[in-house]
This record gives structure tokens, sequence and C-alpha cells, in this order.
């Protein structure tokens, strides 16, 4: 602040920060490792058969064990279930505003997850869409879902409401 | 039948919330002072010194605006030793917290005593401020010291 040395001080920066150690246990390890292989995890429950995703270990719905043979491999298209556009910078986001935060149902799985919508026109973006991943170059992946950069409209019709409505 | 197990993945993690305060008119002040190597109370109706200032009285919430220069010196009110500080404390070597009534204050102050040994403290002890090089505007731009012959004349 030396710039400002003769200004009067009106803004104090608190940061308060908290680092510690993460621990993603067997289930979580188990998606994580195969997203660095470029492929997504979920898991089945045992009692109804939804499948969760990512992975982890045990049915929240039902409190037993999901077994390590009831991994599912979830294909990288699904249908983007609900979405919000953004346009307040953050600093520990690096994307360029506005952007698209989205939930999507993975084909094939009973969880949504949240990611970012790329190579869409603001006002094109509705629930129902069509997506696909949007990888990053095979070499630079590793254990973490940012291997996706974000999803991308795919050029087919759009999902029936019926099929996604309990997620919203 | 279940794969062998692996071993859990672990990472190190940052949780952080990047808080800004805006002063108002009244701590603006006190913090513009501390970059410029100034303390300052605020004086009250009865003419008695709060330090560091509010912006209300706290008995009679008449707004206070009169601020006035105390210290450098005071004396230790009370204290405790931090013998192994962490990472975000203010020094990086033992010291103590102390509850400073500086002169011309009549209230105490919780600030910072680079006292060295926990034996060079003690209630009633006199320290002076002693300033950082880099005057950032920030409370730990001070620190206090045991006054000896030398602080005294460096403060004046």
């Amino acid at each position: 602040m030396s710039e400002e040395a003769n200004e009067p001080i009106e803004v104090l920066r608190l940061p308060v920060e908290l680092e510690y150690q993460y621990t993603a246990g067997e289930s979580a390890s188990r998606f994580l490792r195969a997203i660095k292989r470029g492929k997504l995890l979920g898991q089945r429950c045992p009692v109804d058969g939804r499948v969760y995703f990512p992975t982890r270990g045990c049915c929240p719905q039902h409190g037993v064990p999901m077994a390590d043979d009831g991994s599912v491999e979830l294909p990288d298209v699904g249908t983007l279930v609900t979405y919000s556009i953004v346009r307040i910078p953050s600093e520990n986001i690096p994307l360029d505003l506005p952007y698209v935060t989205i939930q999507v149902l993975l084909d094939g799985a009973d969880t949504v997850m949240m990611h970012v919508l790329g190579e869409c026109a603001l006002e094109d973006v509705h629930m129902g869409m069509r997506l696909k991943a949007k990888w990053k170059p095979e070499e630079e992946w590793e254990s973490s879902v940012g291997n996706i950069l974000y999803f991308v409209p795919q050029d087919e019709p759009d999902a029936p409401y019926d099929s996604y409505k309990e997620h919203i | 039948m279940s794969s062998p197990r692996e071993h859990s993945l672990t990472t190190s993690h940052k949780l952080e919330y990047g808080y800004k305060r805006s002063l108002g008119p009244v701590l603006s002040r006190f913090f513009t002072g501390i970059r410029d190597r100034k303390i300052l109370g605020a004086r009250r109706a009865d003419g008695t010194v709060i330090v560091p200032p509010k912006e209300y009285d706290p008995d009679t919430s008449a707004a206070l605006d009169e601020l006035t220069p105390v210290g450098p010196g005071g004396v230790v009110k009370s204290w405790a030793w931090v013998s192994e500080p962490r990472r975000q404390q203010p020094l990086d070597r033992a010291f103590a917290y102390a509850l400073i009534q500086l002169d011309g204050a009549d209230t105490s102050f919780l600030h910072v005593v680079d006292a060295k040994e926990e034996s060079a403290m003690n209630t009633g002890m006199r320290v002076v401020a002693a300033w950082s090089d880099q005057a950032t505007g920030a409370i730990t731009d001070l620190s206090f010291v045991p006054e000896s012959k030398n602080s005294r004349e460096d403060a004046n």
C-alpha cells in the first residue's frame, strides 16, 4: 500500500484461512483414480438400484454400504437439469464473466453433478439441453473433476421434462 | 469379489474467505494513525480516553469523534505467554499477549509484547511501542517491547 502512503486507510483486508489435509476415503479415491483415466464412476445402491455419482461409501438414503462391485461407469453425456448465469466475480474462480453454472444429470445416473457450460450463447441456455463433457488434453489429466473443462450443448432434441424433473 | 484395497488419496486444501472490512470514520482515523506511527484513542464527554477508539460511547451511546494521541509507552495490566506461536500469530517467536494501558488512556489495549523470554514479563511493567519497518496501516505494524533506558530515548 506504499503507493497510497498519504491516503486515509478506509478498508482493512481480513482474510480468514484454514489449511488442512483432506483424505478422500476408499470410495471417493476410487472415483478420483478413475477420473484420472478419463472414466466417470458412479455406484449403485444395493437396495433400490439408484446410481449415485460420484461414488460414495454408503447409500445416503438406506444407510447400507455400497460394495466395490457396485461401481458403474457412466458416459460423459447427460441433461442440463438447471442452471444459473453468474455475473459477479469471485477471487477463487478463474472464469471469465458471465459464465453458466449447471446441474448435469449424466445418462444412467440418479444424482446430478455441478459444472459449467461452455460454447453456448447465454440466450440459448435452457433446461433439458443435451450435453457432452469437453475434456482437457489427456496428458493433463489428474485426479480431479477439473479434467472436464466444461459441458458443451449437443445437436440433438431436448430431454423430456419428466426424465429429469425429480432432480430440479 | 472386492478388488484389493488401495490406500486413500490425500491432498491439501485451503479454505479462505478474503474479507474486506470498511472501517468507518473513527477506525479509519485510528488505522491511518497506525500507519503514521501514532496510536489514537477516543475522548469521551467525561474526559476519559478509550483505546482503541470506538464509534460510540459504550455507556451513553454518544457518538465519539474526538481522537487524541496516547502512548507510545504504557503499563501491562495482564498478560499471557505464548511459548509456541502458530503460523498466523503476530510473531514467529515466543511472545506475550498483554492488556496494555497506554499513557493517557483509561482502558487497556490488547496487543503483543515482544519480550523474548517469559521471565521478562510481569504485571505492572512498562512497555513501549516498537514499529515495524513497513507501515501498512495494519495492527501488526506495531508491537510492544519492555521499556528500557534506550527505548525511552527512542520514543522521545
